[in-house]
């Protein structure tokens, strides 16, 4: 039996649905499309499935998945909370399966009509009494009632304790949008943005402007896991796990951990790089590209000091370096990521993660060996290391 | 409504979804000249093609047509469609009635979409049939606690020949005054409920670990800090464990009101209603060492500052509704 996940499992099929404002179709529709295409990507059939994970707040259940795309039998099964949080979790979940047995070869999938359905900053709702909408007590009658709220309160802080501006914030937008350009399935295709298209458009909740938040967006996105070993047979390149781990906090809360010592920092993203470095043996300087979770600008900074790609309150020299861009010391979010592919709840970030190990991203840096991505930020989260066989 | 008796009343409600309001309605009087007559004074609509047969005779159709937006007034009931409420006469007027008498007594009308397939002609006959076809799950709203209903009507000719659709969705939500009384079960008719209150914020739901907090504020016109009697900790926000100790026994003493804003953020979209924007949101270090979410008021969101001294304020909305604001320090 394996101590550690390392190098047991391989993600060896991606499958996404076209991304768009309005699918007109069900989310069972865009889950079922997206899973079927990540199956016929690893060049298996249905019926080779037997696990299922996707997020707690998606909408279509693994057996009307099964049943819908003709997977068979299953022996495994799960659902990962926390939003955003949960994109890691799934893989993690998944390479648990098959690397344990529990499962051979299991598909990991987010769908939703995210922009024409159910929108995510519209207030909170849900059952009455649970842990969960008391947790929301604390926060809705005070008018804070978005991500974009939560995330600016520690944003504010941060840029004030280091010295950041909307100019760092800017580059990180700019860069991604450019990016998104040579991404034909991006929604920002065609609409590259200038330093003023940034700066002019309008705050939404201080210090974040348009820009700095990400999009919404329908669509559906799923990878297939299963163990390394299997994936050398398979068709496609693997995409090997190094890496991966869920990671909650201390003092952790749903998008408002207020209560920590430094809101200035991730300490939940902190505790994923240490778990993922020392699992995999590497270090930020292996790491080649990545994909890090990117609903708001202010996100990247603060991921790059916890992954250690510079020092505390270094991101802005960072990111103003060029550093995120294809020439750059870390090439990030290269398909356009959640700001400017798609938000497809942080598994369109994982699939791209993939593309960068195969050498078949939109914009392939050359030499990729090791690409870093990472779950949704301020909730319980995670992180995987993606690497060659 | 206890857990299980709302589990009872969801699974219930689930039942509507799929079902066809009542048997399809045929119109009272096929497309004739002297309704969209009537129906373009009222609105205000003057193009020839409708109104004046010699110039109809040289479009396309070469007689007049009808309006495309006036489909729906084809079928309308009539004075009758304000009726059914207290005796529901089909299965849209059960669900509303079923929801009224939950608590759910407010009306809000949300959106409409209309798709024309093609221009009706003179003596067609417009027959609609409408199903329920969506109801979402509790929605936490500007207004208040409740679902959203989506009805989507067909509207087919005498031939069964399709000439368009419509989807109406409306807001069936708990006031917030009644949310307050727990058990809510009003029961009041919808046509009252209809003439909806001023918007008010989104109130706190209530449960046993939070709702004590709530009621200290709005008696006392105190700020409680929950304290652990096992071992003396403070925290806040209230959980029902002392996370030091262990000890579930604890109770509560009222801040001082003095703090520092720790970090803040101005609001400004989007907008929901019930809440007065910009919103200037701060993080509160209390004077007791413990922190909250909060409200900075009188002050201009340009003269807020991280480390500015704040002080408590206990705000009273319109609709009685307290609440622990701050405001600048005197
Ligand atoms: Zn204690």
């Amino acid at each position: 039996m394996p101590t550690t996940i390392h190098n047991e499992a391989a993600v060896a099929g991606i499958g996404q649905t076209a991304y768009s404002k309005k699918s007109g179709v069900s989310e069972l529709s865009l889950a079922t499309e997206a899973v079927r295409k990540a199956i016929d990507d690893a060049g298996l059939r249905p019926s080779d499935v037997d696990g299922l994970v996707t997020y707690t707040m998606d909408s279509s259940d693994e057996v009307e998945v099964a049943r819908t795309v003709g997977i068979g039998d299953m022996t495994f099964w799960s659902k990962v909370n926390y939003g955003g949080g949960a994109a890691v979790g799934l893989v993690a979940h998944a390479a648990m399966a098959v690397a344990t047995g529990m499962a051979k070869n299991v598909v990991v999938y987010r769908a939703l009509n995210g922009r024409s359905g159910q929108r995510m900053g519209q207030g909170v709702s849900g059952q009455i009494i649970s842990s969960d909408l008391i947790h929301w007590s604390w926060y809705m009658p005070f008018g804070l009632l978005t991500p974009a709220s939560w995330i600016a309160l520690q944003a504010k802080l941060y840029m004030e304790k280091y010295g950041a501006t909307s100019e760092h914030l800017a580059h990180i937008a700019i860069t991604q949008r450019m990016h998104a350009q040579n991404n034909p399935n991006a929604a920002m295709r065609g609409k590259p943005m200038t330093m003023d298209d940034y700066m002019n458009a309008r705050m939404i909740c201080e210090p974040l402007r348009l820009f700095d938040c990400c999009q919404e967006d329908d669509g559906g996105c799923a990878l297939l896991i299963t163990s390394a070993e299997r994936a050398k047979d398979m068709k496609q390149k693997p995409a090997v796990i190094r890496a991966v781990t869920q990671a909650s906090f201390e003092g952790q809360e749903q998008m408002t951990s207020f209560y920590r010592e430094d809101l200035a920092a991730l300490p939940e993203m902190e505790l994923a790089a240490k778990i993922i470095y020392e699992q995999s043996g590497l270090g930020a300087k292996d790491i080649d590209a990545a994909c890090l979770y990117d609903a708001f600008t202010p996100e990247i900074l603060m991921q790059l000091e916890a992954f250690g790609f510079c020092g505390k309150g270094e991101a802005k020299d960072f990111v103003t370096a060029d550093s995120l861009t294809l020439g750059g010391a870390l090439p990030n979010n290269t398909h356009g990521g959640l700001l400017s592919e798609a938000y497809l709840h942080g598994v369109n970030n994982l699939a791209e993660g993939v593309r960068l190990i195969r050498g078949t991203s939109c914009n392939q840096p050359e030499g990729v060996d090791h690409v870093l991505v990472t779950s949704g930020v301020g909730v319980p989260t995670g992180a995987v290391i993606f690497g060659q066989v | 409504m206890n857990e299980n008796d709302k589990k009872a009343f969801e699974t219930q409600l689930r039942t509507f979804v799929g079902r066809p309001i009542g048997p399809p309605m045929t119109g009272r009087d096929p497309v004739n000249e002297p309704m969209i007559r009537q129906w373009c004074d009222a609105m205000g609509e003057t193009h020839p093609a409708y109104l004046d047969a010699k110039a109809a005779k040289g479009t396309i159709h070469g007689e007049i047509k009808a309006p495309p937006t006036m489909l729906q007034a084809w079928v309308m009931e009539g004075w009758e469609m304000h009726e059914g409420y207290d005796e529901p006469k089909n299965e849209q007027h059960r669900l509303h009635k079923f929801l009224a008498d939950h608590g759910y007594t407010g009306v809000l009308g949300t959106n409409t979409e209309e798709n024309y397939t093609r221009y009706l002609r003179l003596g067609e006959q417009v027959t609609a049939e409408t199903v329920i076809a969506e109801i979402s799950d509790e929605k936490a709203t500007g207004r208040g606690i409740g679902y959203f209903i989506t009805t989507r009507t067909s509207f087919v000719n005498e031939k069964g020949e399709d000439i368009g659709s419509m989807s109406f969705r409306v807001l069936r939500y708990k006031p917030p005054a009644e949310a307050a009384s727990a058990g809510g079960g009003a029961g009041k008719d919808g046509k009252s409920a209809a003439v909806a209150a001023k918007p008010t914020r989104i109130k706190p739901p209530m449960g046993q670990d939070n709702a004590w907090w709530w009621e200290k504020v709005a008696k006392e016109n105190v700020l409680p800090i929950q304290r652990c009697t096992g071992c003396g900790k403070l925290r806040h926000p209230p959980r029902p464990m002392c996370d030091a100790c262990g000890s579930q026994k604890w109770d509560s003493i009222a801040a001082s009101g003095r703090g520092t804003i720790h970090t803040f953020t101005v609001i400004h979209y989007p907008q929901f209603p019930g809440y007065d924007y910009p919103i200037v949101s701060i993080i509160v270090d209390l004077e007791e060492g413990e922190r909250m979410a909060s409200t900075l008021v009188e002050c201009k969101p340009e003269q807020v500052a991280i480390g500015m001294p704040v002080e408590l304020l206990i705000h009273t909305d319109e609709d009685g509704f307290k609440i622990p604001f701050f405001r600048p320090a005197k």
